[in-house]
């Protein structure tokens, strides 16, 4: 075919779009009367739904720009090596390049960052520690000849020796991963290699152990998870007239992006403003910084736009996955199903660098006995450095791991006391009152063993569903339309699991959400703007501030601004908070303004009746009216041309660090519960799992949107399916290197290996939260992988202590 | 080269495509069309998926110029000439079938199909339908909701 010199094409993009800057910017969203409106408790519709389904909500792949280059990330092919020399000369006269980045390139001495700990390098300097880590960037006028160009480039590896579990990472000659390293848990961690360790110890366990009828243990392995989020990391940074940078991307958390980006290219944070594009899923998996350093750089570089757009195989190398871990438990137990004690050791693999494996160690510790009371625990967690890809946030954040060890292990007890498996775990389970192994006393409900009877009661599927009157329906069997069995060899089984989990940020973090809330009259109307930096990442945040601005200012319009570094930090998408945090900060924000608009109505109007000065006053449908329903003005008249606009921060109770050689601690703000009861059906030659259903039980304290509540349950519980049955990456352990990095390879569930979720949701208000709401999304993820895993044991009889389960652990191949 | 189809019934072209290029980058970059998204390009995702001659496909793996002459129908293309939202976009909407999004364009392009050669699809047919296409948000639950939901209507309209 015919090239150009380089091979690859140099024509300018130029799609025939609207040419703002960017082409495509996030919009803001308004909703009014149009019969989407609602308030608190509504099941409001998304008012980005429309733009989503007709094709118009740009995602931060979508953005365009004029003139604008596609940046590249050359990336280590090696997982541990020494770097003698980066060769560029060849990619950088490429033509249609632009530029050509390595770390000799980086503008100022800061060079790495990190969320926690800044271990991280934005290019390699010196080693790789991880296969994929990034080495060198390039920009050029088309994504192919950036592709291209970068292959050009040329690294000279030496290699070095690899560390890729606990052996060898904390055996005599370890090789150490970070050989210098300086940080606030390197002093305290008993080797270089472990990122953080956390003990919880409380009461006697070997007292209580000498008390124990029956005594189990067991060993789980739990692999590696990707957030496989379905947009791809992506970004456009666009070069500015102050010598600042504007970027567009898709995040979890705006302002913890600026605060790692500004010092790295030498700006200040007010020269690098950011604005969230659409994203396409995040899950923690944009928890970390990924094109964002980059995109900036060759922007900055080059003086032109530069958009960058990870391919999925690169996705895979973007973002840190779920903590693969070992799990080694022993539990106790008298003859009449009391658990005396437990003990147990967690070993997460945290990669090549820090993330957040710190405070991942530091859930997996202190919720690693699940929701059940114990007073005399033995417990430690910890995160290994390895060459391993480094590992970080994922939904369900260190409490999925433990959850997927102590419910099997909850099982082998019940089943060695000869009580049924609901009953056993409702007679540990932990209620309001009930004491953490930290120390710190549940003072919220906790419905744990009411969750467990719900989900207990609810319906089962009716026997061989795939029976009809032509036979079999072979897409409901095992093996679906692989059409591998009409019903032979299948057999069902049906499992229990209960998790706990925790709600927003934890030991002493200063967690906090801003708000800013206007409200004024337009043509006649009061209408509400919020402007938040809260990243929608799909959760549905933007539905609910709006219902919280209707309730609060008893208002119809409401425009949510997009989420920019221009208002205060929102704080994270993530652990759940983002409805408690930031809906929070609304709910106050609007509170405060009701009052404003209140003292200018009693200003204006107050001689014209007592009740002004006198009643409780609400707004409500436009008008101010007291608490006995007395209308006393219409908000447009108090206001007239005035409007009110106020910004405020919205904190939650304060939390401590938990001690670092007891783990005791008030560490957490809230909890929150789910139950799963899986029901599968397994063909037993094959090994071939179809879960059949996967029922849920949860309590939400107060569902502000129960149809985004019933939507967080179902995606929750999918992925916790997925780590049952078929996801994982796998690192081959001799060289650290991923094997699967594709959708080829790296299975998610489709819409065939999903069930029916039916979902139970209980309302049991925590009065210290906002509408005594308590986090969603993550609790679905860590009971449904247990559950079904017992369900698979049931039906098969087999130990099965690791996951994902695959065929050939059912065969015993 | 130049490739020119019809697009939405819209005749489009493009120049200088680069044989490498796929029908979704001369869609999504060269025409203004960024609705189909790119999750995987390889296939595997479905968020992709457009009409080619009306037979849904992953226009990450068609060449741009396989696609030269034909008649492409994407997600933008959904909607009536007046905006007016289609029977299964609305019900993606109402069912609480889009969270994220970024699945919705292909399920949407591959729901249509199925409806329109399927009116009264089985749940078993939906799920065969759609299980080209990956969800990583929602639990496929309120998509096959969303579906039920536009068939119905559909068959209350006629
Ligand atoms: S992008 Fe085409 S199938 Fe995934
Ligand atoms: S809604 Fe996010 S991938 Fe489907």
């Amino acid at each position: 075919m015919p090239r150009t010199a380089a091979g690859a094409p140099r024509t300018t993009v130029r799609p025939p779009r609207a040419a703002a800057v960017p082409g495509r910017a996030p919009t803001s969203l308004t909703q009014g009367a149009a019969g989407a409106g609602g308030g608190v408790g509504a099941s409001t519709l998304r008012p980005d739904g429309v733009l989503k389904v007709t094709g118009e909500f740009a995602y931060s792949s979508d953005l365009w720009h004029e003139d604008m280059l596609w940046g590249h990330t050359l990336r280590s092919t090696v997982a541990h090596a020494r770097i003698l020399a980066v060769h560029t000369g060849e990619a950088l006269a490429t033509p249609g390049v632009h530029a050509v980045l390595t770390y000799d390139d980086l503008p100022t001495e800061v060079r790495t960052y990190g969320l926690e700990i800044r271990d991280t390098p934005v290019l390699a300097h010196g080693k790789v520690r991880h296969h994929g880590e990034p080495v060198a960037l390039v920009a050029a006028d088309h994504p192919e000849t950036a592709r291209r160009a970068a292959a050009r480039i040329r690294v000279e590896y030496e290699e070095l020796p690899v560390v890729t579990d606990e052996a060898s990472a904390l055996g005599p000659d370890a090789v150490l991963v970070h050989e210098d390293r300086e940080d606030h848990h390197s002093g305290h961690v008993p080797h270089p290699n472990v990122v953080h360790r956390q003990p919880v110890v409380r009461g006697d366990a070997d007292a209580a152990a000498a008390r124990a009828d029956v005594v189990v243990r067991g060993e789980y392995v739990f692999g590696m998870q990707d957030q496989a989020f379905l947009g791809p990391e992506s970004g456009l940074a666009v070069p500015a007239e102050d010598g600042g940078v504007d970027l567009y991307v898709a995040t979890q958390w705006l302002h913890s992006d600026l605060r790692q980006i500004a010092p790295v290219l030498g700006l200040p944070e007010s020269r690098v403003r950011m604005t969230l594009s659409g994203v396409g899923g995040a899950f923690g998996g944009r928890e970390d910084l990924s094109m964002q350093i980059h995109g900036c750089l060759l922007a900055l570089r080059t003086g032109r736009p530069v958009k960058m757009v990870y391919n999925r195989f690169e996705s895979f190398f973007g973002h840190v996955h779920r903590h693969p871990a070992r799990l080694s438990y022993e539990h106790g137990a008298t003859r009449d199903g009391r658990l005396t004690h437990v003990r147990c050791r967690i070993v997460l693999d945290g990669g090549a660098y820090a993330s957040s494996s710190p405070a991942v160690v530091g859930n997996a510790a202190s919720l690693s006995v699940g929701p059940y009371v114990v007073d005399d625990v033995d417990l430690e967690a910890l995160a290994l450095y390895t060459n391993n890809p480094p590992c970080g946030a994922m939904r369900g954040f260190g409490a999925v791991q433990a959850c997927f060890a102590y419910e099997a292990q909850m099982d082998k007890v019940a089943a060695e006391l000869g009580l049924d498996p609901v009953e056993f775990r409702q007679r540990n389970a932990m209620r309001q009152g009930s004491v953490m192994p930290t120390g710190q006393r549940v003072d919220a409900p906790a419905p744990v063993a009411e969750l467990l009877r719900r989900v207990k009661a609810m319906p089962m599927p009716p026997e061989q569903q795939w029976r009809t009157t032509e036979g079999a329906d072979v897409r409901a069997l095992p093996g679906g339309l692989s059409n591998t069995t009409h019903g032979e060899g299948v057999v069902r089984g049906v499992g229990y699991a209960v998790g706990i989990k925790n709600v927003g940020f934890s030991e002493g973090f200063d967690d906090y959400s801003t708000a800013r809330v206007r409200i004024e009259v337009i043509n006649g109307e009061p209408v509400a703007t919020v402007h938040t930096a809260m990243a929608e990442v799909g959760q549905g945040g933007v539905t609910v501030h709006a219902q919280i601005a209707r309730s609060e200012l008893g208002v119809t319009q409401v425009t949510i601004q997009p989420a920019d570094t221009r208002v205060g930090s929102a704080g994270s998408t993530s652990a759940s908070r983002q409805t408690y945090m930031t809906g929070g900060a609304v709910k106050n924000t609007c509170e405060a303004v009701r009052e404003r608009v209140l003292d200018i109505g009693r200003r204006r109007f107050g001689t014209h009746h007592p009740a002004w000065a006198t009643a409780e006053l609400l707004l409500e449908d436009g008008r101010v009216v007291t608490d006995g329903g007395e209308a006393l003005a219409l908000v447009a008249d108090v206001l007239g041309d005035e409007s009110v606009d106020l910004e405020l921060e919205f904190r939650h109770r304060p939390t401590q660090a938990f001690d670092l050689r007891t783990g005791q601690g008030d560490g957490h703000v809230q909890y929150s519960f789910a139950a799963h009861r899986a029901v599968v059906e397994v063909d037993t030659e094959l090994g071939l799992v179809k879960v059949v259903e996967l029922a849920c039980a949860q309590d939400v304290g107060k569902a502000l949107n129960p149809l985004s509540v019933a939507g967080q349950i179902q995606g929750g519980t999918t992925q916790g399916l997925g780590i049952a049955v078929m996801e994982e990456i796998v690192v081959d352990p001799r060289t650290a290197k991923v094997r699967n990095p594709s959708f080829t390879d790296y299975l998610i569930p489709t819409i065939l290996d999903t069930p029916t979720i039916p979902v139970d949701v209980l309302e049991l208000a925590d009065s210290n939260a906002p509408y005594g709401l308590r986090g969603v999304g993550e609790a679905p993820t860590l009971s449904s992988t247990p559950a079904v895993l017992a369900a698979i044991r049931q039906a098969t009889g087999l130990e099965l202590n690791r996951t994902p389960v695959r065929p050939e652990h059912l065969t015993g191949t | 080269m130049r490739v020119t189809m019809t697009v939405n019934g819209r005749p489009q072209e493009a120049d200088d495509v680069w044989e490498g290029e796929s029908l979704l980058y001369v869609l999504r970059e060269r025409m203004g069309l960024p609705g189909s998204k790119n999750a995987c390009e390889q296939g595997e995702c479905g968020s992709c998926t457009v009409r080619l001659d009306g037979v849904p496909v992953c226009a990450c793996l068609v060449a741009a110029g396989q696609a030269q002459g034909r008649e492409v129908v994407t997600v933008e293309g959904l909607a009536g000439p007046d905006g007016r939202l289609s029977t299964v976009q609305q019900a993606f909407v109402d069912a609480g079938a889009v969270q994220c999004g970024f699945c919705t364009p292909g399920l949407l392009v591959a729901a249509d199909e199925l409806l329109e050669r399927h009116p009264e699809p089985s749940d078993g047919d939906i799920r065969e339908a759609l299980s080209g296409n990956l969800c990583r948000c929602t639990g496929y639950e309120k998509i096959l909701d969303a579906v039920r939901l536009a068939a119905a209507r559909t068959g209350q309209a006629v």
